[in-house]
């Protein structure tokens, strides 16, 4: 039977339990000792289900139920390196790890209570191996408030969530009134963490303002800037802070019902907020009359179906009422007209992420946290040619280059840094000249970017940056929803003039038709989609300038990337007649004589997959 | 074609589900992709005497998102991740390998109905790159050599 926590008292007691407990399971005051298993995405593609069923079979079967425990905690941000094991109270952080050392970690660590060097992390630079994730580089520049639960607490138990002292900001604001707390969350300077970032205070304001019987919360886990998952690591790891900040906002602009929207292609986000929902119900804390109070809050989930536009908040509000993503001409804005045109508020995940802390510690406290512009931290799922891929919070203000060089450990290979694509393929690239602008709202855009979702691509020297304008192309061409001409036609247009470009056909007038026509498409189209959708072509012209003329008149790729420009070849001095090339070549275009000639290529014939020169161990094939 | 009873039944089922929701089209049309496999002409036309919304709305509804799909897909769908994660470490170059061995091109399907290639948008798999998924297990940190191996583990399957 679930006890029901219909009162303050009750809540404060299980809130107070759930924090000894919890406490005491880190501490090792309980006399236990706990396994912990990263259950994110990436985590659990690396078999960390398996190892943790491991884990659970050897404590069962060495009878150590009463003394060991094991199980599942969200992302610990470190992607590239997971998955990860912890175990308490020691607080050893294992990296890496196969179903196949789950064994030796049993019997070394947790039977005799030795730590398995060899699996601990090592610093690339020290060599040091480095037991806490805390003395990890990786960690050390981070300041995680929203993901402060992430690799700690149990994404499936409610007790876990208490115990990380969730509800306790929800209470709060029960004894606030909703003017306090819209002005609370206003004086934190919390923006939009999805992509604009509207002050979320403000959009608070507008919805309160509005008379109505009906008004809705909608959280926006539609994250589909390619290359990032923050929200998808949020919701796996804190549901229930989510589902809080969610409550909070209903309560402050006078909403009973609240909408999830989260894409499809997160089947363990879904399953993990279906659960705390589910609980959250069956406790009382989500219904009506929530801890006695005359405040009702019920919380419903609907799924993407792979629209990339639905992330545009006026789009997914179309896409919930059933009808195709096309986003709404504003004014009407939702706060005044949404979700079957009743006043509406739509914040993305990461930022009602935020809203829980903001109460607990206060305005003032959190707008210490960041720089002049911008307050608070930022998630950004960093990825791309960087050595430390993961998920990474940092205070507003962080510079580019300790992101990049401090926290991403630099460069895949030590290649040379070339840019880095921020805000997805509405965002801009920055170059290695922007690498101390300050990450906060302001600054990127000064530098010819954004902040975006949180998107954070790393290119190195073997990407051709004309080539990713075309890639950004492809991708919005492939998902404008085809309502407004600039966007559906202009788009189209500028894919074209880029596959020209990268085929060697373009001219020099083709440069500037890009530049005039990536500008009427910022100014005529319908959504902020489609106003940044040129945003690629505009930031590598910008940035790029004598790479796209190189493209025009020398048909030249610097980098070696667009196919229909480069040539491959093989050095007669470097070749050592082995045939490797020729006997891997899938059109059979190399000729030559095993030890007596050096082998060649018929360019004529070659189809540039380039399978040669990877299988070549000499060096000897070359591309120009 | 006409429907089988077992068809209409099971569609009318999952309309039934949703009935106190204000718009429940999405959620009718995710639980038929998922359960049917694909949303017919035929079966929009059910959804549509069901929940009173015209088959020209329907059929916008489903010819607007990638999830759904008016035929059969394969019985593996082998999503090759084209993010933008994935396509700066070379994730077209697997997708390509995949269409060279199956002898398709993204988005279509195998005549003998054993396989479908969708390029994705994405699978917030980024530390995985290049990844991809086949019926929903990823296969991580993917290369071009790996390809005929992952493919061949399925081709061995009924």
């Amino acid at each position: 039977m679930v006890e029901l926590i219909k009162s303050e008292a009750l809540l404060d007691k299980k809130i107070a339990t759930c924090v000894d407990k919890l406490d005491k399971k880190f501490s090792g005051q309980d006399g236990m000792r706990h396994i912990v298993v990263c259950g994110g995405t990436g985590c659990l593609s690396s078999e960390s289900k398996e190892i943790l069923e491991e884990l659970e079979r050897l404590i069962k079967e060495h009878n150590l139920e009463d003394k060991v425990s094991a199980n599942v905690v969200g992302c610990f941000g470190f992607c590239s390196q997971g998955p990860f094991v912890k175990i308490y109270p020691e607080d050893t952080l294992y990296h890496a790890v196969k179903v196949s050392d789950v064994a030796k970690i049993f019997d070394e660590d947790i039977i005799n209570h030795k730590v398995v060097t060899e699996l601990l992390y090592e610093d690339p630079n020290t060599h040091e191996r480095i037991q806490k994730q805390d003395d990890i580089n990786f960690y050390a520049k981070q300041k995680r408030i929203v993901l402060h639960g992430s690799g700690t607490i149990n994404p499936e138990n409610l007790d876990e969530a208490f115990g990380n002292h969730s509800f306790e900001a929800l209470k709060k604001v029960l004894h606030m009134t909703q003017q306090a707390v819209v002005d609370e969350v206003l004086a934190s300077g919390l923006r939009g963490r999805g992509g604009a970032g509207f002050p979320t205070g403000k959009k608070w304001q507008f919805a309160l303002n509005q008379v109505n019987e009906q008004k809705y919360v909608v959280c926006n886990g539609d994250e589909g800037d390619p290359g990032a998952f923050m929200d998808r690591s949020i919701l796996e790891a804190n549901p229930v802070n989510v589902i809080e900040g969610m409550m909070i906002a209903g309560y402050a602009i006078g909403a009973r019902d609240g909408y999830f929207y989260v894409r499809a292609e997160y089947p363990i986000a879904v399953i993990r907020l279906k659960k705390a929902i589910k609980e959250l119900e069956e406790v009382g804390l989500l219904g009506d009359n929530i801890l006695g109070t005359k405040f009702s809050f019920r919380v419903h989930l609907r799924l993407g179906a792979g629209a990339f536009v639905c992330g545009e908040e006026t789009a997914l509000l179309n896409s919930i009422e059933g009808k195709r993503g096309m986003p709404r001409p504003r004014p009407p804005f939702p706060a005044v007209k949404g979700l079957w045109d009743k006043p509406t508020i739509i914040n993305n995940v990461e930022t009602l992420a935020n809203v829980a802390y903001i109460i607990n510690h206060g305005a003032s406290e959190y707008s210490k946290i960041g720089d002049a512009d911008s307050k608070g931290t930022k998630i950004f799922a960093l990825g791309g040619k960087v050595k430390n891929v993961g998920l990474v919070e940092v205070p507003m203000g962080t510079t580019l280059r300790t992101l990049i060089f401090d926290i991403g450990g630099g460069i895949v290979n030590d290649k040379k840094f070339q840019a880095i694509q921020t805000g997805g393929p509405s965002g801009g690239c920055l170059t290695e000249a922007d690498l101390d602008t300050p990450i906060d709202y302001g600054s990127l855009i000064a530098a010819g970017s954004m902040m975006g979702s949180g998107g954070a691509i790393v290119m190195d020297e073997d990407n051709c940056m004309v080539d990713v304008a075309k890639f950004y192309l492809e991708f919005i061409c492939d998902e404008s929803c085809g309502k407004c001409t600039p966007c559906r036609i202009g788009t189209k247009r500028l894919l074209e003039v880029l596959t020209r470009i990268t085929n060697g056909n373009g001219s020099m007038e083709d440069l500037d038709l890009l530049k005039s026509l990536a500008s009427t498409i910022k100014t005529g189209a319908l959504c902020g989609l489609g106003q940044t959708a040129a945003n690629p072509v505009l930031s590598t012209l910008a940035k790029f300038y004598p790479v796209y003329v190189e493209h025009v008149t020398d048909k030249k790729c610097r980098n070696g990337v667009c196919k229909k420009l480069i040539t491959y070849n093989i050095d007669p001095n470097k070749c050592k007649k082995c045939s490797m090339c020729a006997r891997n070549c899938p059109v059979g275009c190399i000729s030559g004589v095993v030890g007596k000639e050096a082998f060649k290529i018929d360019t004529k014939k070659c189809i540039k997959c380039g399978t040669c020169m990877a299988v070549c161990r000499f060096g000897a094939v070359y591309k120009k | 074609m006409v429907l089988r009873k077992e068809a209409v039944d099971l569609v009318k089922n999952i309309c039934n589900r949703y009935k106190d929701e204000p718009s429940p089209l999405m959620l009718i049309l995710s639980d038929v992709q998922k359960e049917y496999g694909y949303i017919p002409l035929e079966v929009q036309e059910v959804i549509s005497k069901e929940i009173n919304v015209p088959v020209s709305e329907i059929y916008g509804v489903v010819t607007f998102y990638n999830f759904f799909s008016l035929n059969p897909k394969g019985k593996y769908v082998i999503g090759v991740c084209i993010g933008t994660a994935c396509y700066v470490k070379g994730g077209q170059n697997i997708e390509n390998k995949f269409e060279e061995l199956l002898h398709i091109k993204a988005g279509q399907t195998t005549p003998d109905g054993k396989f479908t290639i969708d390029s994705l948008r994405c699978i917030g798999a980024c530390a995985l790159a290049p990844a991809l998924s086949i019926n929903g297990k990823v296969y991580p940190k993917m290369t071009v050599d790996k390809v005929a191996t992952v493919l061949k583990e399925y081709q061995d399957k009924e």
